[in-house]
């Protein structure tokens, strides 16, 4: 037994070392979505673009392969420095909604006028509520969808390309042959 | 000099813990707005993330305080209140962690510590008092040898 002592010191550096390495790759400021596997919580939002049909979470769930719906707002940094990839992945044919949050109407259709376009959809949250069902902490925040409209993924802050090609990419392919 | 310091004194001791809530977001019903006010002081501003939902001026605390009352006006129980932000942004936005399997760690981590310890501590007594125990008694010739060394004669 006293003979096993020597090794205390050992277990306890190993223990700290294990809870530092789950810490420090651990952020608290991104929370676990409560949404994964569940259905899009039911709304309806009136367009950003004049003349359009706006978002409503009938069109997520009506079938149809997966895709993402980004949560931005024209008031939004990181969302600016999101951007550029949003369009380059339009132009490689990703499905793409966008939910304008805590926004008005004209200043989300001026950003996309300036900043290009890459969402098929668009919908005003100016009062946000629809972000709050949704459990947007602030964007941008975007939701991998499924076909059947349930929430498989989210990712909180900007996508990097290392987190599209690493995490989103491949689950949304996943998601395709399901 | 005296009266001012005072009068410091007394305003700092008054004005208590910051409060965000605006008078615009307060119920007429002030029963309903102390039970808003006691769950507020509960539940974390998921944007600045060590303040309460009442002690934050992010907009989405506004938002979450609205909501709040609006649920509470519409006849929820405070549980029933909580639930329904629990529901969107998870059990991380409760400042009370309740007492259920996923928070077993959390509450009787503590505890288990100490177990440890106490376990721990005892078999180092133990073993101490065996390792006492193995020494082996003197033999005649070293009794002998240590009685002649007291008694102050020169040893071999």
């Amino acid at each position: 037994m006293r003979r096993l002592l020597f090794l205390a010191p050992v277990v306890v550096f190993a223990g700290v070392v294990l809870a530092f390495a789950f810490g420090l790759r651990h952020d608290p400021s991104v929370l676990p979505s409560t949404l994964i596997g569940k259905p899009v919580p039911a709304f309806a939002l009136p367009p950003v673009r004049p003349g359009d049909g706006g978002l409503a979470s009938g069109q997520l769930t009506s079938g149809g392969g997966p895709r993402l719906l980004n949560a931005f707002a024209s008031w939004c940094v990181s969302c600016r420095i999101e951007h550029p990839l949003l369009l380059a992945l339009k132009a490689q044919g990703v499905p793409i909604d966008g939910l304008d949050w805590k926004d008005k109407a004209a200043d989300g259709a001026r950003y996309l006028v300036q900043q290009g376009d890459p969402y098929q959809r668009v919908g005003n949250d100016e009062s946000g509520r629809v972000g709050i069902d949704l459990g947007v902490a602030g964007v941008p925040e975007t939701f991998l969808v499924d076909g059947q409209g349930r929430v498989r993924y989210k990712q909180v802050g900007p996508i990097t390309p290392d987190d599209w090609t690493r995490t989103i990419q491949p689950l949304m392919e996943r998601l395709r042959r399901e | 000099m005296r009266r001012f310091l005072c009068a410091l004194a007394g305003v700092v001791v008054a004005a208590g813990p910051a409060c965000a809530v605006l008078p615009s977001e307060q119920l007429h019903d002030p029963k309903l707005e102390a039970r808003a006010r006691h769950i507020g002081d509960e539940l974390r501003c998921v944007v600045c993330q060590n303040e309460t939902i009442d002690q934050s001026d992010a907009p989405l605390a506004h938002d979450l305080r609205v909501i709040l009352r609006q649920r509470l006006i519409a006849g929820d129980t405070d549980r029933q209140a909580i639930d329904y932000i629990v529901a969107r942004y998870g059990h991380f936005v409760l400042l009370k962690p309740p007492f259920e399997t996923q928070t077993l760690l959390l509450w009787l981590g503590p505890f288990l510590v100490l177990v440890v310890g106490a376990v721990g501590l005892g078999l180092m007594a133990r073993s101490a008092a065996r390792s006492d125990d193995q020494t082996a008694p003197l033999t005649p010739e070293e009794m002998a040898l240590l009685r002649r060394r007291l008694e102050g004669e020169e040893g071999p």
